[in-house]
């Protein structure tokens, strides 16, 4: 007990959090890494990289890694800003509306791959509809490597709608914090809806907008629920192909060669989402 | 001024309906009765619902035994991340200390972390020191997952408590701790709540390391992601709307939480 | 006997300074106020001797006894902070009675203890209520009556009226004072209102930077402020500074300045004997306004009006003297308009002076330059 006296409080209730995030940050990170750079026997190679790189998934799985974040992440931003201006016009109803634009909030990628299969799947609601309105006769193929397109789209829509909400909390409470002042004065000299949002809003919401965009692209590069439901292999990303090398070839050093290749992408659009959308000290509000 | 009125329920409809129907077709899916999802032409409401596909999802082998396995993770997930993730987010919120940027910016760092490149180590890890495919060790894994939520939640819900109300307490004959735990405490105890329901629901609905930590111990959605291309639709369906039902409940619990909670923990 | 003693006691945060080498004793039943601008260590101070913030040198002693390692609650003080810090989840009457729960005082004296401090206090008929229902007076009251119901040796105010507004704030300082009398606690008030400071302390102690300038009673350290920050802090408005050189002229030790020459009792001129540039200080309410030349004095200065205020009770003038912006309070009904060339006289009993170089006060009794 005396002992314990003498550490000072703070490193006293901080460390805890300091071995466990040691524990199951800093040792899976140079596990991992043992993983991917050497072979079985503990010497130093690339072969693992090797065998990542010139397998023929590969390709498809960078690819299809980018394509998804440069479709999903722009609309997923302006969705989610416009919802949040909704909720923040504060009128009758809009706490009811926050409600339940988060309602996605609380679902696995997983469950929402299978919401969207309901949708998508041969004998879904997509074609059902199609049927009802006339414009089919006999069901399309949404979901398969003949495709693509759908497939694309299929995941897109089932990130969209799983994720948005996360986005839009992150602005709101972003909006929130922008004083009432601002804007009005920005009406005093007339300024028109839009012309509000792009001079005085949007400029002052850039710390949020840099935030759920680092938080999303990361939550993207990791997105593999909806690929494995609505794709499975036939749309490889990096995600899914790093589970599929771990699980079905059993081979936790390619594996680990996709994590490190997932971590790697995630710090550079991390540096540049803060490079990017650096906010200067001067001019943070001073209200 | 009537017409924006207008435009401002037109679109927030509109957001709200692109938002719940997905949760109502799967809702209409998982009670449709396996033939009807397999017939065509198919109608868009079915004829008839039924419990078929649940009672089928329910009695599946290894389902409920996965159910309930979800469930130990997420508890015991929400007890290890509070204990020591709560007492960091308190010091965070309390001290001044050499070093709490870069505690604070360390703990953000881990968001980059994909759950791949924990897991994949760990299971290897896990393996050699026997916790491989157990409650405990997928639950330590998701604690981790959940730990920087944890610290940055709970030190912004402490730092709504005012510092001046503990050293009241403390002036009036309170030792340090006794100022927490009667003043701290119950006022934070509802956030704290919110907090530990946020942390069941990302334990309950974490597939990658789920999948990857466990073989035979699986729970519910590394279930369902194993089975996946022998499961016929009616299971996937039921299964889909099954992981929902906790998630809508929890949201409806901490809705009051919402901005609070993601707000100032992610906007810094 | 709960007297206050700080010996060298010294507070740092990183590399600022706090509370600097600071000595004070403050008697039993005293009333004693800490008064300084924002930042120059008065809550700091406040905060030690409650035992809340830990000093990284020197001692602290309450009624004799060393508690500079005690915890803040085995310290026999009570506290008001400045937020009043009333639990939000507790009735008034348990807010009231949380030290003495805490103290283990048996339920039945609890009751009567808070009853009566309530009935001091005004705060009877509210005891069931929520903080969050009461207005801001009566949280202040909630807040006094709490720190007072454990029997304090020493009650420590920090700021409690600061968020107050104008009229209440008149009210409760009243009240504060009557309570003062009622209690028999020594008191410690940080304010940095100039007004409840002299309205209130038995002695003010105004700090700057850390530390103590001047500690006295309020009339002293109005009349006879230490140095030029003491005599611009308090006062509203702040004593008038001009810069003089001092002259011998036929024997007779003479302050001249830009358009005007002071003749300064002969009690002066020892202090003054080797001195050169001085700085004259002069309360507004101490100048005589002429509006002719006034015979037979020979200090008259010529200066213009530039502002005239009616401030209700008097009226306030803004005078260039040849350069110098002065402040001058007349009587209300004195017939002056702006842009008026008036002469000046000032009240030389009460003339204040200081040493240019480093703003402390020469005077006849210490001609010996006083520093910290």
């Amino acid at each position: 007990m005396s002992l314990l006296r003498r550490i000072p409080l703070p490193i006293l209730l901080l460390s805890p959090t300091l071995i466990f995030l040691t524990l199951f940050f800093v040792i899976p990170l140079v596990q991992v890494s043992g993983l991917a750079f050497q072979s079985p026997d503990s010497v130093f190679t690339l072969s693992n990289f090797d065998r990542m790189v010139s397998d023929i998934y590969f390709d498809g799985a960078l690819r299809n890694t980018i394509i998804l974040l440069i479709l999903i992440i722009p609309v997923q931003l302006v969705l989610a800003f416009a919802a949040a201006l909704i909720v923040n016009q504060r009128r009758r109803g809009s706490t009811f509306f926050l409600y339940i634009y988060a309602i996605p909030l609380g679902i696995s990628d997983l469950a929402a791959g299978l919401i969207w299969l309901s949708i998508f799947t041969e004998r879904g609601y997509l074609n059902s509809i199609l049927h009802n309105l006339g414009i089919l006769e006999r069901p399309l193929i949404f979901l398969s490597s003949m495709t693509p397109k759908w497939m694309v789209a299929a995941i897109v829509l089932t990130e969209v709608w799983r994720a948005t909400p996360l986005v839009m909390v992150i602005l709101l409470s972003g909006l929130q914090m922008i004083a009432k002042d601002y804007t009005e004065a920005a009406e005093t000299f007339g300024c028109t809806w839009w012309q509000k949002v792009r001079y005085v809003i949007l400029p002052l919401l850039k710390p949020s907008i840099q935030s759920a965009l680092i938080m999303r692209t990361m939550l993207a590069f990791q997105m593999f629920g909806p690929i494995l439901v609505l794709a499975g292999r036939q749309l490889p990303v990096f995600a899914s192909e790093s589970y599929y090398w771990y699980t079905t070839v059993r081979n936790p050093r390619v594996a680990a060669a996709y994590a490190l290749m997932l971590m790697a992408l995630s710090v550079v659009a991390t540096f540049l989402y803060l490079l990017l959308l650096r906010t200067k000290d001067e001019q943070v509000g001073v209200m | 001024m009537r017409w924006k009125k207008a435009l401002f329920y037109a679109a927030a409809a509109v957001f709200a309906v692109w938002t719940v129907m997905p949760i109502v077709l799967i809702a209409m899916a998982a009670l449709t009765p396996r033939q009807e999802l397999y017939s065509w032409p198919r109608q868009f409401i079915p004829e008839n619902f039924s419990l078929e596909s649940f009672r089928f999802f329910a009695n599946s082998h290894g389902v409920l035994a996965a159910t309930f396995r979800s469930i130990a993770v997420a508890l015991a997930t929400v007890l290890i991340a509070l204990l020591v993730g709560a007492p960091a987010g308190y010091a965070l919120a309390r001290f001044r200390f050499r070093g709490k940027e870069a505690f604070r910016i360390g703990i953000l760092m881990t968001r980059m972390f994909p759950t791949s490149l924990l897991a994949i180590p760990l299971a290897v890890i896990y393996l050699k020191t026997n916790i491989y495919d157990t409650i405990g060790g997928l639950a330590l894994m998701h604690a981790a997952l959940a730990m920087p939520f944890v610290v940055l939640v709970t030190s912004s819900l402490f730092l709504k408590v005012p510092y001046d109300l503990e050293e009241a307490a403390m002036t009036l004959g309170c030792s340090r701790i006794g100022a927490f735990v009667r003043v701290s405490l119950p006022l934070a105890l509802p956030s704290l709540v919110a907090a530990g329901i946020y942390t069941f629901v990302l334990s309950w609905n974490e597939v990658f390391a789920s999948a990857v930590l466990t073989v035979h111990n699986r729970t519910l959605p590394a279930h369902i992601i194993s089975t996946l291309n022998v499961s016929p639709l009616n299971f996937k369906f039921a299964g889909g709307f099954f992981m929902i039902i906790p998630a809508l409940i929890f949201i409806f619990l901490v809705r009051r939480y919402l901005l609070s909670m993601w707000g100032v923990a992610i906007n810094k | 006997m709960a007297e206050v003693r700080l010996e060298k006691v010294t507070r740092r945060f990183g590399s600022v300074v706090a509370v600097d080498n600071v000595d004070l004793q403050i008697r039993d039943k005293e009333f004693m106020v800490f008064l300084g601008p924002s930042g120059c260590g008065k809550t700091t101070t406040l905060r030690s001797i409650a035992g809340l913030e830990k000093i990284d040198a020197g001692r602290i002693f309450l009624a004799d006894q060393d508690v500079t390692d005690l915890p803040p609650g085995q310290r026999g003080i009570g506290m008001v902070f400045q937020s009043y810090a009333l639990f939000p989840h507790m009735t008034i009457a348990d807010n009231i009675g949380f030290g003495l729960r805490i103290k283990k005082v048996p339920a039945s004296e609890k009751a009567g203890r808070v009853r009566k401090v309530a009935e001091l206090l005004y705060l009877d008929n509210l005891l069931d209520r929520y903080p969050g229902q009461l207005s801001g007076g009566q949280r202040q009251r909630v807040a006094v009556a709490r720190a007072l119901v454990i029997e304090p040796a020493v009650l420590l105010m920090d700021e409690p009226l600061s968020n107050l507004d104008a009229l209440l704030r008149m009210q409760m300082r009243a009240e504060l004072k009557k309570l003062h009398h009622a209690i028999n606690a020594t008191t410690i008030y940080v304010t940095h209102d100039q007004v409840e400071a002299l309205s209130l302390g038995d002695r003010i102690a105004v700090m700057r930077d850390g530390k103590i300038v001047q500690c006295d009673v309020p009339m002293e350290i109005y009349d006879k402020p230490a140095n030029v920050f003491v005599g611009s802090f308090i006062g509203n408005p702040p004593m008038n500074f001009v810069h003089g050189e001092v002259t011998s002229q036929e024997g007779r030790l003479m302050i001249k300045g830009q358009g005007f020459t002071v003749t300064p009792d002969p009690k002066w001129s020892k202090a003054l004997a080797d001195r050169k540039r001085v700085i004259l200080g002069v309360r507004p309410e101490n100048f005589r306004v002429h509006f002719q030349e006034p015979a037979g004095e020979t200090n008259g200065a010529q200066a213009a009006v530039e502002v005239v205020e009616l401030l209700g009770n008097l009226k306030l003038l803004t005078i260039d003297l040849a350069g110098s912006v002065l402040k001058v309070s007349v009587e209300p009904d004195t017939a002056v308009t702006a842009g008026e060339n008036v002469w000046l006289t000032w009240n030389e009993d009460k003339l204040c002076i200081y040493d240019s170089d480093n703003e402390w006060a020469i005077t006849p009794e210490r001609p010996e330059v006083v520093s910290a």
